[in-house]
């Protein structure tokens, strides 16, 4: 039985979660700021690294669908091992649904997504004030449940790996994998 | 005689006048353009304006326009880009607040491929442009449809942090469409 992820979709995993950590600071942090040049230029940044992750995702869950991860060890209760797979479920449903919220919105707006400035990518939905809106608390809701169940995942991943010493992290971290 | 002679040329003046048109039926007329942002072409609109437009069908070389544009009425696609709009920035709208533009020549392009040549003032510079256009009937009116390209700096539009044209381009097209009436009677 294999012992980790495959590389493929260790790499998916943690370029993924490399563009997670930089787009949701960046949306905070963007839309506070005053209308001016680099908020269009944040906002942008942030809709190129949401397609990203979007079409990555699509990729991942490809992968996954056809290659079973690791098998959880042994020595977790049911209730944990259920968690585990609540958690990575809701996880990947979030990585496709918050993008997509976040190209609807945009096109409810009136603001069509263009990828990296160049790949226009069709709207889906006529501009729409009230729908715009709506989609703005959703995509933000949507972000602060994914930011929740992250700190789940992370924490149960450091317990796994510093108090249980089992090789639940190394999984998705080969480096870790303790020589034998 | 000479009365029949008077209203044969009454009766000339009146059909060379029937034939023009310049009614300007402003709901089924507008004004709108589009400004390219980080790539992304953001439509907008002016919702109001007047327009003195005379077009003979017959003769549309003879024709000339004069478009006045409240730039107040503006809508740049978003309510964070309208707030800004009027700013010494962008329109300087206290200062100057309406757009005009007013034909000096039409020549015919083609079939029914005509081009405007015309000046264009905005925010207190005025600017030679060409705008191209169709005319067409339609029911009872005649329908001119074109749109040309602007460079917005050239009028000082979007100036100081905005004059930045990888954020907002400094091409914008803008897409006119007047439905034009015989005279009300």
């Amino acid at each position: 039985m294999a012992e980790r992820y495959t590389r493929t979709a260790i790499l998916l995993h943690w370029l993924i979660a490399l563009l997670i950590f930089t787009a949701f600071p960046l949306g905070v942090y963007m839309h506070e700021l005053p209308f001016s040049p680099d908020k269009l230029r944040f906002y942008s940044w942030h809709k190129w690294i949401g397609v990203s992750i979007f079409l990555l995702s699509i990729v991942r869950l490809t992968w996954r669908s056809t290659h079973r991860p690791p098998p959880l060890p042994d020595l977790m209760a049911d209730w944990e091992k259920f968690a585990a797979h609540a958690v990575h479920f809701s996880l990947y449903a979030l990585i496709i649904i918050i993008p997509l919220s976040g190209w609807l919105m945009s096109s409810a707006k009136g603001v069509q997504t263009v990828w990296l400035g160049v790949l226009p990518l069709p709207d889906l939905l006529g501009k729409n004030k009230e729908l715009g809106d709506l989609l703005k608390e959703v995509h933000e809701s949507l972000n602060f449940l994914m930011l929740g169940l992250i700190l789940a995942h992370v924490g149960a991943a450091l317990k796994h790996h510093f108090i249980e010493r089992d090789n639940v992290l190394s999984r998705m971290l080969p480096m870790l994998r303790k020589k034998s | 005689m000479k009365s029949g002679l008077l209203s044969v040329l009454l009766l000339c003046f009146s059909s060379a006048t029937a034939e023009e048109f310049n009614t300007l039926h402003p709901q089924q007329s507008s004004v709108t353009f589009v400004s390219k942002q980080m790539g992304v072409p953001v439509a907008g609109s002016f919702n109001k304006f007047s327009a003195d437009i005379a077009v003979n069908p017959a003769k549309p070389e003879t024709g000339s326009a004069q478009i006045s544009i409240d730039l107040n009425s503006m809508d740049a696609g978003s309510a964070e880009a309208n707030d800004e709009l009027g700013g010494r920035n962008w329109f300087n709208t206290r200062q100057h607040p309406v757009a005009r533009f007013v034909s000096s020549q039409v020549t015919r392009l083609g079939a029914d491929r005509y081009e405007a040549l015309g000046n264009m003032t905005i925010k207190g510079k005025t600017l030679p442009v060409k705008a191209p256009f169709t005319l067409k009937r339609v029911g009872g009116a005649i329908v001119v449809d074109g749109a040309f390209p602007i460079k917005r700096l050239d009028y000082g539009i979007g100036t100081g942090i905005w004059a930045d044209t990888s954020v907002v381009a400094d091409e914008v097209k803008i897409t006119f469409h007047f439905t034009v009436g015989k005279p009300r009677q």
